[in-house]
């Protein structure tokens, strides 16, 4: 079942309205051509006037779309039956909210590797909400290694609200686990590609962010803290996230134009959810042509340019 | 314990001005766990840990500085950096008008402070959080800092130590602040491949985006006792598991028992251990 968010109301309408026409039309024999014509005509006018004016608070909504593709689905869609997932930390367990593997794209192998939210209510909890534990982070880190020693280049998919924060990911140094995280990724001798997907939530985001490449799907959002926490840290009540998700500057336009992200690829008019197969071959072609780029450098120069990229971001007097 | 090495230390030390504050009429100092009651000049020289039951109350960067550095002397660097306002970022009171404010109730300009000295007559690199600058946050100045503070190390050839003592992130600088948890990584990358040590010293509390990068990326993770230490605030962790929290969780205790630090140090002993370990690299 489709889900509409408040702001798509008026495009369900729409979509309804066509949809009753048009069986109206088949059911009298009357030709109604004409009105559904001119009925599409105004879902694409007020599909693009939703979609352009949307609030940094409602691209965290879209964000969270229950019908946005999550990583698997992008994984699956660009490397078909070639991808191959592997598991496990070899350290404490299989940590479900962090899915990887190898697979193919354009016949060469990549390493693709990300954050899993679940489908459905029961998958939801199976995968954590997409809040990795330490283990998941240790996970990733191996794969990445894994793909390293292979000459692989590395892509990772970013979609969480936040690395857990339970009582055994802080046993278990969920801190240290992403800390290694960022500082090995800094130094991987492969290509590197951070393509945030949906949520890209602090630390937990980070933990598989640092690349060469650094990208954002439009209706995501990325920042150090979520509107809400934001909310009810700053303004001590959680009334505030609209006015957090501004302040925050979170939105792929604000995170580019401050340096922060290197591009913004560009999602369906409206949007990743409504239409699957566009945002994963738009995805897949950016990746592509990253990859193309980046294996023309030389690794120890990719490095240098990786940590050049990151020691630039900030700003003082 | 080395009552002794106290007695070396020398006197006429800045305190940090939210102490001060607390203490009514700037006479005496009242232990936050076993409440006995100091003169300010006692505390001061036992560096603000009670004698009687071992709490280490908090101190700022001079302080630190002051027991680590030979005789006291250090060149400070980047001194005078300041926040700039990246995201005309405004909550319940402008970001600008926050920063302004607490430059001038602390007489500190970010939340860190870095220096060059000497330890036992050798060259090194400190870079000292100060928890009453917006409670030790993590933003561009304090990422800047440390990096510059990295390249000074990597340029004479020191060794470089972190003192922390935050709560994360300042979500005032938001993805600013975020990337420079990768920053400084990248940075202690250079450090490390210059095979100059690393000791990162976790003080209370360290949570937070300084935990999840360079706090727990010492050659060394040291950590004064029973400080808070953890990612998430034991607060969010005991809203997350919907039960409370088992006695001593997050403590330095705690973390070097899970295996997240090399040894547990009195603020009595740092100077000494802290020599020792880098003597021990060095020899
Ligand atoms: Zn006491």
């Amino acid at each position: 079942m489709t889900t509409y968010l408040d702001f798509e109301e008026p495009i369900r309408e729409l979509e309804e309205q066509i949809a009753n026409t048009k069986e109206i039309g088949e059911n009298t024999g009357v030709d109604m051509a004409d009105k559904v014509g001119e009925l599409e005509k105004k879902l694409v006018a007020t599909t693009k006037e939703i979609f352009s004016g949307l609030s940094p608070w409602q691209r965290v909504q879209l964000s969270r779309h229950p019908d946005r593709p999550y990583t698997l689905a992008y994984i699956k869609a660009i490397a078909g039956d070639t991808f191959q997932e592997i598991h496990g930390d070899r350290g404490v367990k299989d940590d479900k909210a962090m899915v990887g593997g190898f697979g193919l794209l354009d016949g060469e192998t990549v390493m693709f590797i990300g954050q899993q939210k679940g489908v459905n209510t029961k998958m939801r909890q199976y995968r954590n909400f997409g809040m990795p534990n330490p283990e998941g982070y240790r996970k990733a880190l191996r794969l990445m290694k894994l793909a390293e020693k292979f000459n692989k280049p590395i892509v990772t998919f970013i979609d969480t609200p936040g690395a857990f924060p339970g009582l055994e990911a802080e046993e278990r140094g969920q801190g240290e686990a992403i800390a290694r995280n960022i500082y090995e990724m800094m130094r991987l001798k492969v290509p590197v590609i951070c393509i945030i997907i949906g949520e890209g939530a602090s630390g937990g985001a980070l933990g598989i962010g640092v690349g060469d490449k650094v990208v954002m799907l439009e209706n995501t959002w990325y920042s150090v803290i979520s509107p809400e926490s934001c909310s009810s840290i700053l303004w001590r009540s959680w009334e505030y996230k609209e006015r957090a998700a501004d302040a925050l500057k979170l939105t792929s336009s604000d995170m580019k134009k401050n340096g922060l992200v290197d591009d913004v690829i560009p999602e369906p008019i409206n949007g990743a959810h409504r239409n699957h197969e566009a945002i994963f071959e738009t995805v897949k072609k950016h990746i592509s042509k990253y990859l193309k780029d980046l294996k023309k450098v030389d690794p120890d120069k990719r490095i240098d340019n990786r940590i050049k990229k990151f020691s630039k971001m900030g700003v003082w007097k | 314990m080395s009552s002794n090495w106290f007695k070396r230390v020398k006197e006429g030390i800045t305190t940090s001005t939210k102490e001060k504050k607390e203490t009514p009429e700037g006479l005496w100092h009242k232990c936050d766990k076993c409440k006995t009651v100091y003169t300010l000049q006692e505390i001061q020289k036992l560096y603000w840990v009670c004698d009687r039951c071992s709490h280490h109350g908090r101190i700022g960067s001079e302080e630190y500085f002051q027991i680590l550095f030979d005789d006291g002397k250090y060149k400070e660097l980047d001194a005078k950096l300041t926040s700039g306002d990246p995201l005309d970022f405004e909550d319940t009171k402008k970001y600008t008008d926050r920063v302004k404010a607490t430059i001038k109730s602390t007489g500190l300009y970010d939340a860190i402070r870095t220096a060059a000295g000497k330890l036992d007559g050798h060259d090194f690199v400190i870079a000292c959080m100060d928890f009453d600058f917006i409670g030790g946050s993590l933003g561009s100045v304090m990422g800047e800092k440390i990096a510059r503070a990295i390249d000074h190390a990597i340029k004479i050839n020191a060794p470089f130590m972190i003192i922390s003592k935050s709560g994360g992130a300042r979500m005032m600088e938001a993805g600013f602040s975020l990337m420079q948890m990768a920053k400084v990584s990248g940075k202690l990358g250079q450090l490390s491949e210059a095979k100059l040590p690393y000791i990162s010293l976790l003080t209370h509390p360290t949570t937070g985006g300084v935990t999840a990068s360079f706090a727990m990326l010492g050659d060394l993770n040291i950590a004064e006792p029973e400080a808070l230490i953890g990612f998430a605030g034991p607060r969010v962790v005991k809203e997350t598991i919907g039960r409370d929290l088992p006695d001593g969780f997050q403590t330095s205790e705690f973390v070097l028992e899970h295996g997240f630090l090399d040894y547990i140090v009195h603020r009595g002993e740092l100077r000494d251990k802290v020599a020792l370990s880098l003597k021990l690299f060095r020899s």
